[in-house]
């Protein structure tokens, strides 16, 4: 039981972790991605509260995290433009687009809307699953398979993957989509399977969290997972300390994850195993 | 190809405007009445206008001087809370005290702390970067989200108000408060100050010696290091005075506009001075520029309340889409230029 609601803390991290491990290994940073998750959240919620079917709020989700990605991807691979610019720019877009979308609608006044959630059994829901089953499946992908071994020569030396045939933007934007794909799974768990709700900026950094997580699971899906249940678990210290009663101030808890995920950044540093192209742009004629 | 580029962007952002007004189904017309009313329709217009460029240029200043050094500070909105923090602190003990000090000891005190807050708060980040290598655009997102739930502490714990009733801190006397031309309105001294230090950075940037190594560094830090130049030592200092002129914006904000602090201090001032700072093409002078149509649409975006209740975060999608559209004519035009060139 414990660790079910352990797992359920970690999911919205750890399933955006794991997407973008792939994203990085082909040697993009989604900085959006935190817009992603948001984007996917809100149209996750709408499309449970038109339906009345979660299983739709979810495709929902999933598209929209797909093509809030795909964005991103269209100025920074196509474009070769500056990540961290585009990636600011997305993430304002979500926050505005949502925020803005979400006031016309309901109105500044912050009623509770319910939406019908993703049911779950004894705490136990399918995106957890998903999660547990996605950690060997993109390990498998990116270490044993052809197309990963191209991902990963992307991210490392994107001249050798373009010289041996293979099309290094589009291998990254493959790399992307699936990454978009976790996004939405990331932000459907949010709005979905927590909240059966949604509320203005409602990731609140997770997405950066999980982007730190990413580095310090040195790049791997399972490190990068077993990153994110660290902040799982702070997350539910949190919980924990306001139940017992503990005199800490609760917003000092709130902050924990952050404190952590810093922290353990601090500790282990960069290191070698970047992949080396990370953040670069690849154009053929260079 | 860059005069095209710049004469585009008032078009482009007209453009973006309309098709995002239209989009919202909200009457354009009449919107862009409305907006142009409270933005620059008479005096009060005009000063709204004033208070509301001036927190975003001074945090777009913050990052024309980062981002010019090569360091992608994204910690505006952390470096400007803590500068209002650490001012509201001062002024609990500087203020609010049985002996409080004189107006102009205790203004020049209060917003050296803000400025001192921000530029420490941002260090860290540089710190953190230079020594252990953690990328200065994740630690800065992180330590944003900190300095939040520290203020949330804050102005409901140490600094909050002697009623104990609302998560607030004292509101400043309006003795206190940074001097405003006419009672009226909302203009203060602050927004003066704003325009010299954007004077001040420009000055900083391009016409003194470290200035040039910033510059240089954000450039090419491998010519640099060839050229021995102390490239963290460069980093460092351009995020420092990065967040110096964030947590300066706090503190304006706070003595000139907010008088208190409280969880919503920052109406995400110090992220959205990011776009203004790009679509100032990271100089000083045009920034002048981008932070007053920034301002107005914020300005003007509080008439908008009649047709819609989205108001506000309207403009943020304005924002970043121009980004967007700006950074996609950037990058084709570039291309374009490498063929011709080619």
């Amino acid at each position: 039981m414990e660790f079910i609601s352990l797992l359920s803390y970690t999911a919205p991290i750890g399933l955006a972790a794991i997407g973008e491990v792939l994203v990085q290994r082909a040697g993009v940073i989604n900085i959006g991605l935190e817009g992603s998750m948001l984007t996917a959240a809100f149209f996750g919620m709408l499309a449970s509260l038109a339906t009345h079917n979660p299983w739709i709020g979810l495709f929902a989700a999933l598209l929209s995290g797909l093509v809030f990605t795909l964005i991103f991807g269209f100025f920074t691979i196509k474009l070769a433009a500056d990540q961290v610019v585009v990636g600011t720019a997305t993430n304002l877009l979500a926050l505005g687009l949502t925020g803005s979308l979400f006031r016309s609608r309901f109105g500044t006044t912050s009623q509770l809307i319910s939406v019908p959630r993703i049911p779950s059994w004894g705490g136990f829901d399918p995106l957890m699953i998903l999660m547990l089953l996605s950690v060997p499946v993109v390990w498998f992908l990116l270490q044993k398979t052809g197309w990963g071994l191209a991902v990963r020569a992307c991210g490392e030396y994107p001249k050798a993957a373009d010289a041996s045939g293979y099309s290094v933007n589009s291998i990254r934007f493959q790399a992307l989509m699936i990454g978009g794909l976790f996004a939405g799974l990331a932000g459907a768990y949010l709005s979905l399977v927590i909240a059966g709700s949604f509320a203005e900026n409602m990731t609140a950094g997770r997405g950066f969290v999980a982007i730190a997580m990413v580095t310090f699971g040195r790049w791997k899906p399972h490190f990068a997972f077993l990153a994110a249940l660290l902040i799982g678990y702070a997350v539910s210290l949190q919980y924990k300390f306001q139940t017992y009663g503990s005199n800490i101030p609760y917003q000092l808890m709130i902050a924990l994850p952050y404190v952590v995920a810093l922290l353990v950044l601090v500790v282990v540093g960069k290191g070698s195993s970047a992949p080396g192209a990370l953040a670069q742009p690849y154009r053929k004629d260079k | 190809m860059k005069q095209l580029r710049n004469a585009s962007f008032p078009v482009l952002l007209l453009l973006i405007l309309v098709v995002t007004l239209a989009l919202f189904r909200l009457p354009v017309v009449d919107s862009l009445k409305l907006l142009f009313a409270g933005s620059f329709g008479d005096q009060y217009g005009w000063s709204r206008t004033a208070v509301k460029s001036t927190p975003l240029l001074l945090t777009g200043l913050g990052m024309v001087v980062a981002w010019r050094g090569g360091m992608y500070n994204i910690g505006g909105e952390g470096q400007f809370i803590v500068g209002g923090l650490c001012g509201a602190a001062v002024a609990k003990w500087c203020v609010f005290s049985a002996h409080p000090l004189p107006v102009g000891l205790g203004t020049a005190l209060i917003l050296t702390a803000c400025v001192l807050g921000g530029a420490g708060y941002a260090w860290l980040a540089g710190w953190l970067y230079i020594r252990r290598g953690v990328e200065v655009v994740i630690s800065t997102i992180l330590l944003n989200f900190i300095a939040l739930q520290v203020l949330g502490y804050a102005c409901s714990g140490p600094l909050q108000e002697v009623k104990k009733q609302v998560p607030l801190s004292d509101a400043l006397p309006d003795t206190w408060m940074l001097h405003k031309l006419n009672r009226q309105m909302d203009v203060h001294s602050g927004v003066f100050m704003a325009l010299g230090v954007a004077l001040a950075v420009y000055v900083l940037l391009f016409r003194t010696k470290l200035g040039y190594k910033i510059r240089l560094v954000g450039e090419n830090a491998r010519m640099a290091r060839a050229n021995r130049l102390d490239v963290d030592r460069s980093r460092l200092t351009a995020i420092v005075l990065s967040g110096a002129l964030c947590g300066f914006a706090g503190g304006i904000e706070y003595m000139g506009m907010a008088g208190q602090v409280g969880a919503g201090f920052s109406q995400q001032w110090g992220f959205l001075g990011i776009p203004v700072a790009l679509l100032g093409g990271l100089h000083p002078l045009i920034c002048l520029g981008s932070a007053t149509v920034f301002g107005a649409l914020f300005a003007g975006s509080e008439n908008l309340a009649r047709f819609t209740q989205a108001g506000a975060t309207l403009v943020y999608v304005i924002q970043a889409v121009t980004v967007l559209g700006y950074v996609g004519i950037k990058a084709v035009s570039d291309r374009r230029v490498v063929q011709e060139a080619g």
